[in-house]
């Protein structure tokens, strides 16, 4: 058995991971394991310019590979820096761990410089942490780490790790294997229930799927298409959800929810049964709780039973991994052996009006002359992309008309903040990804606010020579605040103008990185292909009609079948 | 609806702090908490006494069993059991009620533990009931201090967490 110091273990551990990258910015407190990690030399390290961004694109890689993305701060100012980032990846269950330095044992709680209480700080917002008091525990704490990070509902760690506690030495033995008396998740779902399930989809009339996020963690994508093109059902999917099911597909509704299609949102009103694949009836998607689906009965698919009859009441819970409960329940309807043809029938008057809703409101904006639409811009570049690139975005509106208007056919190809819905996501996270696949195009969808909230990275991606895309649909407005204003606040428009924003051109160039611009339609389709034929880091800046709105709109606490059109 | 969970949880630094943590960040209520460790050293058992309808019982139960380190929780109000708390009751006890307050203690088997010329200290021991009878009825003669334990519980018969 080998002795190692505290800052080797950490090296170690990673490496027996299968960590190629970390992201992170150094100081006093972490120094030690960097220097560990300079001599070993087999750890890829993004200098980030700002730690939320070292957390965002540890997220963004973990979203595009599957894979447990790594970030690494200081103590203090540097840990603190990560919450947004860690909280982020909390509430869309995506798999981090965070190492933090700590100032030594001997001066925690003393208000020391640079001394924050980092896991009390993040304690809500972690699946779990630890400050790590003894070195001969880091070993395990460290396999612990990667295994709760990536395992049942995955989620990020953090680990504290005090100067002293990275110089002491003691053994290690990285264990292959890990077990906790007390985290088991459950991942086989009852047979049971998967029965009782086929039972409820017999009876249904007008089912539908609903799909989220929980689908693209377990890489259950293929189980889901065998699922819906078995029985012919309609799927709708959550923000998380794109790409679990192909948004080309014929039986694809689009996403639900506050700015979900008007069929989707129909379809979850009408239904007589909800199949809830991964997702959690979070309250953008039911609007007005009491008035959501009044009339289903509800099978919900979660690995975490906290996630079930949470928010609606539940007929079949089935708790487990989505892959492999849908793959029992595929074969369920196999062994009945009712052909396809008797399941379209059985729901052909269901998809009569499904295609009737979606003829009377499909997806759709208003052109005008002279200006550009932002919707054109998503649209052309889902055209000459050929909806195959990694897209990122930011939060608001650039956000919504992503998912509107781009269809997005393959799991792990649209990276986008859900849950805590943070600005200045999209561009590390677009950093992480593309580091992940240097080779792929990857497409950060900004607006003109949220671009700002993280714009320092752009050094990052050129230092590290990433040809990351950047669109800006600039309308000088914070859109969606701006709409909510329009809408529900007689237009005040209270802090949503900015009266003041850079030459994103410019700031490309000074950057060292290319900038182009478009502020008219005919300038579109030219400026998207400049940019994305670029082999650098890219801005395209559209200048956008400025108060375009994102429709449909379910008002906040409305009923889902309250849709603003346009 | 009152309901009293027993939760299994690693005695590790900030295991409580999860709990508790748990509890005011998604706005479900304690009305008292008890923890000590068990037998395995490593493990301690915490008396959690909450409330709310089944919908609300039912998350509270499944967000404790989320965090990594609860290792088991029973609502063991939903069985037949036993609950116990404790109260340290400092009473006033003068020439004219020191009498009175002896008699007190006999009829509800309370002990005295502590005794200064003008006060009694008092231990009194049962359910949550008792406590409040015996404290209603000491009230008059004027209760200096309490302190209480919040209440411990147990299932009963062969039944174990």
């Amino acid at each position: 058995m080998t002795k190692l110091p505290g800052k080797q273990m950490v090296v170690e551990a990673l490496k027996q991971e299968g960590v190629d990258v970390v992201f992170g910015f150094p100081g006093g407190a972490i120094i030690d394991v960097y220097d560990a990690m300079e001599k070993d030399g087999n750890i890829k390290h993004v200098l980030v310019r700002h730690e939320q961004g070292a957390a965002h694109a540890a997220d963004g890689y973990a979203r595009a590979t599957g894979k447990v993305g790594v970030c690494i701060a200081t103590s203090g100012p540097g840990a603190t820096n990560t919450v947004t980032g860690i909280a982020t990846a909390y509430m869309d269950s995506i798999p981090i761990v965070v190492f933090t330095g700590q100032v030594p044992t001997s001066l925690i709680g003393n208000d020391a410089f640079q001394e924050v209480d980092i896991v009390g700080i993040t304690r809500p917002c972690t699946k779990h942490n630890y400050l790590v008091k003894d070195v001969r525990k880091l070993p395990t704490i460290l396999k612990e780490a990667f295994y709760i990070a990536s395992s049942g509902r995955p989620g990020p760690v953090l680990i504290d790790l005090p100067k002293d506690v990275q110089n002491q030495v003691a053994e290690f033995d990285y264990p292959d294997k890990i077990k906790l008396r007390s985290y088991n998740p459950v991942v086989e779902p009852h047979t049971k229930q998967i029965e009782r399930a086929f039972k409820l989809i017999e009876k249904a009339k007008q089912p539908i799927i609903y799909a989220g996020g929980g689908v693209i963690i377990a890489n259950a994508h293929k189980e889901l298409r065998k699922l819906a093109e078995s029985i012919n059902a309609p799927v709708t999917m959550t923000l998380m959800g794109l790409g679990g099911f192909p948004g080309t597909h014929k039986q694809s509704l689009g996403m639900l929810g506050m700015h979900g299609t008007y069929c989707a949102n129909m379809a979850m009103a009408n239904t007589d049964l909800i199949i809830a694949v991964g997702a959690r009836f979070d309250d953008r998607v039911t609007g007005k709780i009491e008035a959501f689906a009044p009339n289903a009965a509800v099978i919900h698919i979660d690995i975490d039973p906290t996630s079930i009859q949470k928010n609606v009441k539940v007929d079949v819970p089935i708790v487990g991994d989505c892959k492999r409960a849908l793959k029992k329940l595929v074969k369920v309807i196999e062994e009945d052996g009712r052909p396809p043809e008797v399941w379209r029938e059985k729901f052909r008057p269901w998809w009569d009006q499904i295609h009737a809703w979606q003829q009377r409101h499909p997806l759709t904006y208003k052109t005008e002359p002279g200006v550009i639409k932002p919707q054109y811009v998503i649209e052309k570049l889902y055209e000459l992309t050929k909806g195959k690139a990694i897209i990122t975005t930011e939060v608001g509106q650039n956000q919504m008309w992503t998912a509107q208007f781009y269809k997005f056919d393959k799991p792990r190809t649209l990276l986008t903040s859900g849950g805590l819905g943070t600005m200045g996501y999209g561009f590390p996270a677009a950093i992480g990804a593309q580091m992940a696949f240097p080779n792929k195009l990857v497409i950060d969808v900004a607006g003109d606010g949220s671009i700002q909230m993280n714009i320092q990275e752009m050094a990052t991606a050129m230092e590290q020579k990433l040809p990351v895309k950047i669109i800006i649909l600039n309308n000088q407005f914070l859109g969606m605040v701006r709409q909510w204003q329009e809408l529900f606040y007689d237009r005040r428009y209270a802090a949503t103008e900015f009266s003041m924003t850079p030459d994103f051109v410019k700031l490309a160039e000074a950057y060292g990185a290319k900038g182009f611009r478009a502020t008219k339609p005919e300038e579109v389709e030219e400026t998207l292909k400049k940019g994305l034929a670029t082999d650098c880091l890219t801005i395209m800046e559209f200048a956008i009609a400025r108060e375009e709105g994102v429709f449909p709109m379910v008002p906040a606490g409305k009923a889902t079948t309250e849709m603003l059109l346009v | 609806m009152k309901h009293t969970l027993s939760v299994l949880v690693e005695n590790e630094p900030g295991a409580l702090s999860r709990i508790t943590g748990l509890f005011s960040g998604r706005g479900f209520n304690i009305e008292s908490l008890c923890v000590a460790p068990t037998l395995d050293q490593t493990m301690s058992h915490l008396t959690l006494v909450t409330s709310g309808d089944e919908f609300i019982i039912e998350q509270i139960i499944k967000q404790l069993n989320r965090l990594v380190d609860v290792y088991k929780v029973v609502d063991v109000s939903e069985g037949e059991f036993v609950e116990r708390e404790m109260a340290l009751i400092k009473v006033k006890a003068e020439d004219e009620t020191r009498a009175e307050v002896l008699r007190m203690c006999d009829i509800f088997r309370c002990k005295v533990v502590d005794v200064s010329p003008r006060t009694y200290t008092i231990e009194v021991t049962g359910p949550e009931s008792k406590l409040k009878a015996v404290m209603e009825l000491l009230k008059p003669i004027g209760i200096k201090e309490i302190t209480r334990t919040g209440t411990i519980a147990i299932q009963r018969e062969k039944k174990t967490v």
